[in-house]
């Protein structure tokens, strides 16, 4: 096995083009927009947003289930874009996902074994007992009883159809795991100990996480790095603690202040963050957040600001350096 | 008097399996001006307690209550039409997914507006001055023009908006407000509960809070009951709550939030599940999960007593005097 990275991404992008009615012709949607990151074996790399940002599209191109539109994208070192159907295939079985809603991932007229024995039916030549036995392994990793290999999906709750969809995740052994969101539909006492499971998981199979969530207490569990992203683009990236830390771009320090603490002394101070994410049809120009940022100047919406170094991390922002400082002038924040 | 008095509400539902019981002796006292938080898992029923006391529960539950009363009111002896000037008017509900909850065929502003000529008298030209007025108070941009659009043409942070400017378009005295932001975004659920204390405190209303987010209620809420499996376990004031919980469930929840385990490569979980309809325990409902359960946590269930200016459901409840002094 290679010790680079699983996943490498440059620019990564994928647009749709979409009829907005019947007489009006198409538009194209920048669903993701120049997204470039690379992933390490045993690492997980979290992508917080708002509902928009780009989050699920990057999940469904690194998934393979849609190709890029520009960009490139290498998974274990080959080239998506250039892969032929063999080679895609060969990909496929590297990347699983687990996805949002444990109630709608999986078919309700399957048992539990068949659910976990289907990616071995389709991808490899296993007999019937080998697949029965693999099974069963996999079960008593993510901590489902054996008795449960009968049963059907109604029969669970929650954070157990959660272990279910991860266990036929995981059944390909594969190097990559992403997580849409995984545990936003869990309950707290569940969430935990699902995050536990994954991160035990994570250890044992070397697995690299990209993991998606706008839980930001949740991310700063469980992500060595982070990348923050704003309709389609990334706008802050780089190790989590220094991003948890500073967090240095406006939106970042609006995510976190959004975000409620049980413990007063974790409260940030509320940054004025007004409106809502813009509409991917009609995005803003220069910098995506300027309508809505506290320091919002004439550059902002005119140059679109590129991904730098700054402090430790990438920053996509005109002023960074002056935020820091405290030395940003706050505008009065207009509505969007 | 109080506004709102809970005492001893049960409800429950007839299923095949024979009598279900999915709120059990719950007491809530509430003033004007409070804002009340209820937190629990799903199945703990919290949504439950405030839909029987909204009257909103279909012919299959079993209401029964020594005592609920809102605004010297007895709920329960309501005729159907003495509860239809109530509801929406003196007491509104704010429901969790904005985006199901509006009626996708009819415009935001008609269905506003039908709240307005079904409680309050006025013309026509009232009632649409009312309703863009409305949705100005609730920070809706170019209000006017939103009044024609229909719930889909709206986000779901817009549609909660909406749905906030019904509720409060009676100017009621009690809110409920059933996991108002858990569909949203965490910016948006931050405009959405900052809007929620806004308007709470301009009219004075008491605001019943719902929600599993522990640290929602931590920024918002006055008072906290915890409920687990249909009971309360514990209540009091919300700072106390979070610093010395007395419930084990109550330290179990907050131990298992993410931010109390930072440094720690593991979070702390509850083992187990919420107990379902068929699967109860005998004793306390918590005791399979808790860590410090004993014989006669197994046992006798518990009763709900009075405690340091809050109440517990605890034969051994934590943070003892002594340990709180050391």
């Amino acid at each position: 096995m290679s010790t680079g990275p699983v996943i490498e991404a440059v620019d990564l992008t994928r647009h749709y083009r979409v009829r907005r009615g019947l007489f009006t012709g198409t538009a194209t949607v920048r669903a993701l927009d120049g997204c470039s990151f690379s992933l390490s074996q045993g690492k997980t790399l979290a992508v917080v947003g708002e509902s928009g940002c780009g989050k699920s599209t990057l999940a469904r191109l690194v998934t393979l289930i849609e190709r890029p539109t520009a960009g490139q994208l290498l998974i274990d070192g080959k080239d998506v874009r250039a892969a032929n159907a063999k080679t895609r295939r060969e990909i496929r079985q590297a990347v699983q996902i687990v996805f949002q809603d444990p109630y709608g991932s999986l078919n309700p007229r399957k048992k539990v074994g068949s659910i976990l024995e289907e990616p071995l039916t389709i991808n490899t030549s296993l007999g019937a007992e080998e697949k029965r036995a693999r099974a069963e392994e996999m079960m008593a990793k993510v901590g489902l009883r054996p008795e449960f290999y009968g049963r059907y999906p109604h029969m669970f709750s929650g954070g157990q159809r959660q272990r279910i969809a991860i266990a036929r995740a995981l059944m390909l052994q594969p190097r990559i795991l992403v997580a849409d969101e995984p545990v936003s539909a869990l309950d707290v006492s569940i969430r935990a100990q699902v995050l536990n499971l994954l991160m035990d998981l994570q250890e044992e199979f070397k697995l690299a996480y990209l993991f998606i969530s706008h839980d930001l207490s949740v991310v700063r569990h469980i992500a060595d790095d982070v990348m923050v992203m704003y309709l389609g683009r990334p706008v802050e990236q780089g190790p989590g603690e220094t991003i948890f830390a500073q967090p240095r771009h406006p939106y970042t320090q609006a995510l976190l202040a959004s975000t409620p603490a049980v413990d007063p002394s974790r409260r940030r101070r509320r940054v004025p963050l007004t409106g809502e994410l813009p509409s991917p049809f009609d995005p803003p120009t220069g910098c995506a957040f300027h309508r809505r940022c506290a320091f919002a100047t004439d550059l902002c919406a005119r140059d679109r600001p590129l991904l730098r170094d700054m402090d430790g991390r990438q920053i996509a922002c005109h002023h960074g350096e002056a935020i820091a400082a405290g030395t940003a002038p706050v505008r009065q924040a207009v509505p969007a | 008097m109080a506004l709102l008095e809970i005492r001893n509400l049960t409800v429950e539902f007839q299923t095949s399996q024979g009598a279900f019981r999915a709120v059990d002796g719950v007491d809530m006292t509430l003033d004007e001006g409070q804002i009340l938080g209820v937190v629990g898992e799903s199945g703990s029923g919290k949504s439950v307690t405030v839909l029987a006391l909204m009257g909103l529960l279909p012919w299959t539950a079993n209401v029964t209550a020594d005592c609920l009363s809102f605004d010297g009111r007895d709920m329960l002896s309501l005729t159907i039409d003495q509860r239809r000037q109530l509801t929406g008017k003196d007491m509104a509900m704010i429901f969790q997914e904005p985006m199901t909850s509006l009626n996708p065929c009819f415009t935001v502003g008609f269905q506003i507006i039908e709240t307005l000529r079904t409680h309050m008298g006025g013309t026509r030209r009232e009632h649409w001055r009312r309703a863009i007025e409305l949705l100005e108070q609730v920070g809706i941009p170019a209000p006017e023009s939103r009044l024609g659009a229909f719930p889909h043409q709206l986000s779901g942070g817009m549609c909660q908006r909406v749905m906030i400017a019904m509720a409060i378009s009676c100017k009621p005295r009690l809110l409920i407000a059933d996991e108002p932001t858990t569909a949203l975004d965490v910016t948006i659920q931050a405009q959405i509960l900052d809007l929620l204390v806004d308007l709470q405190r301009a009219h004075g209303m008491a605001l019943v809070l719902i929600t599993h987010d522990m640290a929602v209620v931590a920024e918002t809420a006055q008072r906290v009951t915890v409920m687990y499996a249909g009971q309360q376990v514990e209540e009091r004031q919300v700072d106390r709550l979070f610093t010395e919980p007395r419930h084990p469930y109550t330290a179990a929840l907050l131990a298992a939030l993410p931010e109390r385990s930072i440094g720690h490569r593991r979070l702390a979980t509850i083992p187990g599940v919420v107990p379902g309809a068929g699967d109860r325990p005998r004793g306390c409902l918590f005791n399979p999960r808790c860590s410090i359960a004993s014989d006669i946590c197994r046992t006798v269930p518990p009763a709900l007593t009075t405690d340091r200016g809050g109440r517990v459901r605890c034969h051994t409840p934590l943070n003892t005097e002594a340990e709180v002094l050391a």
